[in-house]
C-alpha cells in the first residue's frame, strides 16, 4: 500500500542525503525564506518542505502529476486537512504507547498488540474519509489514492487484523521447529502453527506421534528460566513478525505524514502570497532539450515574502535559449532577477505553483548556482581559490541538461583574468549542452560573449537605470555596456586620466564603448560589430 | 614422497631461523611498520622471524622467486588463500570441541574439524594440480599432496564425514513449550505462523522495516534445558547419534604434520602478495631484483619506499618513484638538496631494497639490480638528543666508528643527516673523513646531507638532488634526480589546478557523462 502522492511509481527517499548542491542554493537563492513561509512554524513541515524542493523533478508528466493533486487540494482544503490531521494524531498516540525498554519478546508483544488495537480504529476511520471524498477528486493521483484506500481498507482486512491478536495469545504453549546446527545446537528456529490435536482416544491407544516430554523438577529456577528463554524464542520470531507489521502501518502513516505534509506547506505557501495580492500560477515545463524560459511578471518569491509591498515582476522572452547574460548598474535588481529565475525553477520542479503571472520553462536536470560570496571578501587572497573550488564541485556534479546560475562570478582577480576564466568556463559548459544564466559585471565577458557567442541562442538582459540616475529593477534587453568606473576613480586619485596615448588603458572609455574596446577585452572580442538588440542567435 | 619447506631448499635452515630477532636497521629503515603490516592479522602464525633473517647466497633467493613467481597466478593464490582460511577455521573448531561440552555436541564439533581440514587439504590439491607450477617448492609440494589425497585414510576420513553430516541434517523437530515442560516431537509439516502474521500485514510495507528487534543469544554453549532437548531428539533419531559415535571414536586427530608447516610457511608468501596487491592497485610496481653477490654496480628504477607507500595509498595520495645507478667506481649516493623530506624517503627507499632482497622478496619498483650485502648499517638523526648539542655530535661519531668497526666490505650503510649538530666546516670536515672511510673500505653508501661539497668527493660519489614535482601540486614529496641542485620552482596556472581550463572542463563532463551511460 503506497501513498504516492508525490511520484506516480516510487517514493521520495526521506533518507537520502541532499544533493552535493542543496547547501548553496539554499545560501544562494535564500531558500530559508520559502521554507519558512511553507513551514508556518512547524519545522516537520519545514523539513518536509526542503527535501521535496531539492529532490527536483525532471520529467514535465511527473510536474504535472503532482500540479494537479495539488490542485485538487487547492479547490478542497477539507480533504487534505482533515486525513493530514487523522495521521498526525495517531501517529502520535503511538508515540504515546508505553514504550519498551526492556528487550524482551514478550513486552516487545505486548506494545506491539498495542499499537494494532490503535491502528484497527484508526484506519477505519481513514477509510470513511476516502469514502467522503472520492467523487471529488480529479487528479490521477488522488483518484488512485482514495479508491486503493477504500479498496485495500475493506472488511474483511480489519477481520484478519482480529484474528491475529486473538490467536497471539498461545493458549496451547508455543511451538517452535528447529534443526541441528553446529554443535548440535538448535537453529532455524521457526514459530509453527500446531495442527490439530490428537484426540484422547489416539493418544490412549499409543497411535500419536512420538514423543518425549521433559518436565522441570520443582525448585529449578535456572531450569526455569531456561525454559522461559526456549518459548521466548517462539514467541521472539511471533512479537518480531507482528512488530514488523505494526512498523509497516507506521511506515505508511509516515510516508502519508511527509507527502501530505508537503501540499499542506504548498498551501501554507499560497495563502500567504495571494493574501497581499502576488500572482501565482501553474508553470507549464517542457522537456529538457529546450532550455526556454519565457515569463511574464517574474518576481522573487522570497523578496516578496520578507516585504509588506508586492515586488517587481520581469518579463523575459528566451525560447530555446542556452545562455541568458544580464549586465547593468549595481542595484539594478540583478541578483534579485537570478534568484526569481532559480526559485521558479526548483518550485516547477518540484510540483508547485511559480510566482509569475506566467512561467514555461524547460526542465533541468540539475540547478546549481555560484554566486559570489560578499563574506568572503577579507581573505583576498583565498577568494579566487574559494570560488574556483566551488567552481570545481560544480564541475564535479554537473551534467548536460542541467542549468548554472553565476552571480559576479570569478571577479575576485583583475578583469583581464576574470573574464577568460568565465570565456573559458561559460563556453565549456555551453558546449556540454548546459544552460547558464549569467549575472556579471566583467565587461570583457560579457561583451566577448555578445560579440563572439558559443553555439546557440544568447539573451542579453540589462538592469534598467533611467537618464536621472534612478533604477527601475527591472531588466531590459540590451547589449553588455562598458562602465566608467575604473578611469573615474583613477582619475578622482590622480588628478590625471588614466589614459594616455602611449600608456595601456585598464578600462575602455565610457562615451564611445564600440568605436573604442578595451585592450583588456579587445582580444575577447574579435568581431566588434555589435547589433543594438540584446538578441544574438548565431549558428556556427 | 617427503616435502622439505616452502620458505627454505634447505629445511635445516628453517630451525636456524626461528630464534631470529629484529635487525637493528629495522627501525631507522621504517621495516618494523613494514613487517607490523605483514604480519597483521596473521598473530597466531608467528611469522616475524621469516621476514628478519637474511638469506645468504643467490640460490636460497631463486628458491623463493619461483614460489612468488608461482604465486603471481591468481587463482593459485587465490587457492592457496582458501586453503588457509579453511585450516584457520579447522582450528577454530577443534579448539571449541576441546571445551567441556554434552557428548554429542562435541562429537558434532570433531566432525567438523575433520571436514573442514579435508576440504582445506584438497582445495589446496586441486589448485595445485590445475596451476601450472615451475617453482621447485611447490611441484614437491604438489607430488606430496597428490599421494595423501589419494591414500586410503584420508578417503575414509571424508567419506565418515560425508555420512555423518547428510544424516545430521536430515534431523527436523519440533519443541512445544508449555509451563513447566517441553515436549519434543517430530517435525510433521506444521505451518510457518510468523510468516502467516508478516503475510497479513505485508500489504502497509513501505520500504525494509527495521530489522528483527529480538536478538536471541548465539554461542555454543548450551544450558541444561537445551541439552535434555538434545538428549530427546536423539532419542527421536536412534541412527543418526549412533553414526555420529562411530566416527568420532575412528578419527579424532586427523592433522598431517607436513600440511601443517606448509599452512604457516606458505603465509610469508601470501602476506607479502597481499601488500604487493594493494600497491598494484594504486599503479606502484613490485619487481624481482637481480641479486648479485659480487658486483656493487647496483640500480633501481621507479623504486619508492614501501611503509610510506602503503600509508599514501591509503590516504590516495600520489607516491613518486625514483631512479638510482652506480656504475663502475661509484659507491656512495650523495643526496643533498632542499630539505623537504623527499631525501630521507630515498635513503630509506635503497636500504630497504636491499634488505628486503635478501628476504628473497619482490622489491618496491620496475626494476632493479642490487648486491646482496651481509648487513644493512644505518645512522640516522637521534631526535632525543637534541637538548644537549655537544653530546649529541659525540654520540654521532661513536655510532659511526661502532658501524665502521663492524662493516665488512659486504656491508651497505645508511647516513641520513649526520653531523647537523655542528658548524658547516665541521661538518664538512667530519663529514669527508667518514665517507673518506667508508670509500676506502669499498662499502655501498647512501649520504643524505645539508653539505653539497660531500658530492664531490671523486669518483666513487654519485650526487642526487632533490626536485619540485611538476605537474600536479597535490603531490608532497619529491624526485630525486642525479644532478646539481637547482632551484627551479613551477608557477602552475591556477585554473589549471582546478581543472577548469577550457578543455579539462569539457572533458571532465563528457567523460562523466560517457561513464554514467554505460555503466
Amino acid at each position: 500500500m503506497k501513498a504516492r502522492l508525490l511520484y506516480a511509481d516510487r517514493d521520495l527517499d526521506w533518507d537520502a542525503p541532499p544533493v552535493p548542491e542543496a547547501a548553496d542554493l539554499t545560501r544562494d537563492l535564500a531558500l530559508d525564506t520559502l521554507f519558512d513561509a511553507m513551514a508556518d512554524g512547524d519545522d516537520f513541515l519545514r523539513d518536509t518542505a526542503r527535501q521535496v524542493v531539492l529532490t527536483s523533478l525532471t520529467e514535465p508528466d511527473a510536474i504535472v502529476y503532482r500540479q494537479r493533486i495539488l490542485g485538487d487540494f487547492l479547490r478542497r482544503p477539507g480533504l487534505l486537512t482533515e486525513m493530514y490531521r487523522l495521521v498526525v494524531e495517531t501517529i502520535d498516540a503511538e508515540h504515546r504507547i508505553w514504550p519498551t525498554f526492556l528487550r524482551s519478546p514478550t513486552s516487545i508483544m505486548h506494545r506491539a498488540v498495542q499499537a494494532m488495537e490503535l491502528y484497527a480504529g484508526r484506519l477505519r476511520e481513514l477509510r470513511r474519509i476516502a469514502d467522503r471524498y472520492a467523487d471529488d477528486v480529479r487528479s490521477p493521483g488522488l483518484v488512485r489514492f482514495l479508491g486503493m484506500l477504500r479498496a485495500e481498507l475493506d472488511d474483511a482486512c480489519f477481520d484478519v487484523m482480529d484474528e491475529h491478536l486473538r490467536r497471539l495469545r498461545f493458549r496451547n504453549g508455543v511451538m517452535v521447529g528447529a534443526r541441528l546446527g553446529q554443535g548440535c545446537k538448535g537453529t532455524g528456529y521457526v514459530l509453527r502453527r500446531p495442527g490439530p490435536r490428537p484426540s484422547w482416544r489416539e493418544r490412549l491407544a499409543g497411535q500419536g506421534p512420538p514423543s518425549y516430554t521433559y518436565r522441570l523438577p520443582d525448585r529449578d529456577e535456572a531450569g526455569a528460566r531456561a525454559l522461559a528463554e526456549l518459548r521466548d524464542r517462539g514467541v521472539a520470531l511471533a512479537a518480531d513478525a507482528l512488530a514488523r507489521s505494526a512498523d509497516h502501518i507506521l511506515g505508511f502513516l509516515r510516508m502519508l505524514d511527509r507527502e501530505l505534509g508537503f501540499y499542506l506547506a504548498c498551501l501554507n505557501l499560497h495563502r500567504k502570497l495571494t493574501a497581499k495580492g502576488e500572482p501565482l500560477c501553474v508553470p507549464t515545463p517542457l522537456p529538457t532539450g529546450r532550455p526556454t524560459l519565457v515569463c511574464h511578471g517574474l518576481y522573487d518569491t522570497c523578496l516578496s515574502l520578507r516585504r509588506e509591498e508586492r515586488v517587481v515582476g520581469n518579463d523575459v522572452d528566451a525560447e530555446d535559449t542556452a545562455l541568458l547574460v544580464v549586465t547593468g548598474a549595481n542595484e539594478g535588481g540583478k541578483t534579485t532577477f537570478l534568484r526569481s529565475v532559480g526559485l521558479a525553477q526548483l518550485m516547477t520542479q518540484a510540483g508547485m505553483f511559480v510566482s509569475a503571472d506566467s512561467f514555461t520553462a524547460g526542465v533541468r536536470t540539475r540547478l546549481f548556482t555560484h554566486f559570489r560570496r560578499e563574506e568572503d571578501e577579507e581573505m583576498e587572497s583565498g577568494k579566487l581559490d574559494e570560488e574556483l573550488a566551488r567552481m570545481s564541485a560544480i564541475a564535479d556534479e554537473v551534467t548536460p541538461g542541467a542549468l548554472v546560475l553565476f552571480n559576479e562570478s570569478f571577479a575576485a582577480t583583475n578583469e583581464r583574468e576574470g573574464s577568460e576564466l568565465g570565456r573559458q568556463i561559460t563556453g565549456a559548459l555551453l558546449d556540454c549542452g548546459v544552460k547558464v544564466v549569467l549575472v556579471t559585471h566583467l565587461y570583457g565577458l560579457a561583451h566577448g560573449l555578445y560579440a563572439g557567442p558559443p553555439e546557440g541562442k544568447a539573451v542579453f538582459l540589462r538592469a534598467e537605470r533611467r537618464a536621472d540616475g534612478t533604477r527601475t529593477h527591472r531588466l531590459v534587453p540590451g547589449e553588455p555596456l562598458p562602465t566608467s568606473f575604473g578611469a573615474d576613480l583613477y582619475r578622482n586619485v590622480f588628478g590625471e586620466p588614466a589614459r594616455t596615448a602611449a600608456g595601456p588603458a585598464p578600462d575602455p572609455p565610457a562615451e564611445s564603448p564600440r568605436d573604442a574596446p578595451a585592450p583588456a577585452a579587445s582580444d575577447l572580442c574579435p568581431s566588434p560589430d555589435v547589433e543594438s538588440s540584446g538578441v544574438r542567435d548565431v549558428t556556427k | 614422497m617427503p616435502f622439505p619447506s616452502v620458505l627454505f631448499a634447505d629445511p635445516a635452515q628453517r630451525d636456524a631461523v626461528a630464534a631470529q630477532r629484529e635487525p637493528a636497521c629495522y627501525t631507522d629503515l621504517n621495516l618494523d611498520q613494514i613487517v607490523s603490516s605483514l604480519t597483521a592479522g596473521r598473530r597466531s602464525y608467528q611469522l616475524e622471524p621469516f621476514f628478519y633473517a637474511r638469506l645468504t647466497d643467490a640460490d636460497a633467493i631463486a628458491y623463493r622467486h619461483e614460489v612468488f613467481r608461482d604465486l603471481e597466478d591468481q587463482a593459485l593464490s587465490e587457492g592457496v588463500a582458501r586453503f588457509a582460511a579453511g585450516m584457520r577455521e579447522m582450528r577454530r573448531r577443534r579448539d571449541q570441541a576441546a571445551k567441556p561440552r554434552h557428548p554429542h555436541q562435541r562429537d558434532s564439533l570433531l566432525v567438523d574439524t575433520a571436514e573442514t581440514y579435508c576440504t582445506a587439504v584438497r582445495t589446496l590439491a586441486d589448485v595445485l594440480d590445475r596451476a601450472d607450477v615451475a617453482s621447485r617448492a611447490l611441484r614437491s609440494l604438489r607430488a606430496f599432496l597428490a599421494g595423501y589425497v589419494r591414500s586410503e585414510p584420508f578417503d575414509e576420513l571424508t567419506e565418515g564425514v560425508r555420512r555423518v553430516r547428510e544424516s545430521l541434517a536430515s534431523v527436523h523437530y519440533c519443541m512445544t513449550v508449555g509451563a513447566g515442560k517441553v515436549t519434543v516431537t517430530r517435525y510433521a509439516g506444521e505451518a510457518d505462523y510468523g510468516a502467516e502474521v508478516l503475510a497479513a500485514f505485508e500489504k502497509f510495507k513501505q520500504e525494509e522495516a527495521t530489522s528483527s528487534r529480538v536478538s536471541a543469544p548465539d554461542f555454543l554453549d548450551m544450558n541444561h534445558i537445551e541439552e535434555a532437548v538434545l538428549d530427546r531428539v536423539a532419542m527421536l533419531f536412534p541412527d543418526v547419534f549412533r553414526t555420529l559415535e562411530d566416527f568420532c571414536t575412528r578419527h579424532h586427530d586427523p592433522l598431517d604434520p607436513t600440511v601443517a608447516a606448509f599452512d604457516r610457511e606458505v603465509q610469508f608468501y601470501l602476506a607479502y602478495l597481499e601488500l604487493a596487491d594493494r600497491l598494484r592497485a594504486a599503479g606502484l610496481p613490485l619487481c624481482f631484483p637481480e641479486v648479485s653477490t659480487t658486483s656493487k654496480a647496483v640500480a633501481g628504477r621507479d623504486v619508492f619506499d614501501l611503509a610510506l607507500a602503503v600509508k599514501l595509498v591509503d590516504d590516495g595520495t600520489p607516491v613518486v618513484t625514483n631512479d638510482f645507478e652506480l656504475r663502475g667506481p661509484e659507491r656512495v649516493l650523495v643526496v643533498s638538496g632542499p630539505n623537504q623530506g623527499g631525501k630521507t624517503t630515498f635513503a630509506r627507499t635503497v636500504g630497504q631494497l636491499h634488505q628486503l632482497a635478501a628476504l628473497g622478496c619482490p622489491v618496491p619498483g620496475g626494476e632493479a639490480r642490487l648486491f646482496l650485502c651481509d648487513e644493512v648499517f644505518t645512522h640516522f638523526e637521534r631526535g632525543e638528543n637534541l637538548a644537549d648539542l655537544s653530546g649529541k655530535l659525540k654520540d654521532d661519531l661513536v655510532r659511526v666508528r661502532a658501524i665502521l668497526e663492524r662493516a665488512t666490505p659486504a656491508g651497505l650503510v645508511i647516513m641520513n643527516e649526520v653531523f647537523t649538530s655542528t658548524t658547516l666546516d665541521d661538518a664538512l670536515l667530519l663529514g669527508t673523513r667518514v665517507l673518506r672511510k667508508i670509500i676506502e673500505r669499498d662499502l655501498l653508501c647512501v649520504c643524505v646531507t645539508f653539505v653539497d661539497e660531500l658530492s664531490r668527493l671523486g669518483p666513487a660519489t654519485v650526487s642526487m638532488t632533490s626536485t619540485v614535482v611538476p605537474g600536479d601540486p597535490a603531490v608532497r614529496t619529491y624526485r630525486i634526480v642525479r644532478r646539481p641542485a637547482d632551484g627551479l620552482s613551477h608557477a602552475l596556472a591556477i585554473a589549471e589546478k582546478y581543472r577548469l581550463t577550457y578543455e579539462r572542463l569539457t572533458d571532465r563532463i563528457t567523460v562523466r557523462t560517457a561513464g554514467r551511460t554505460t555503466s
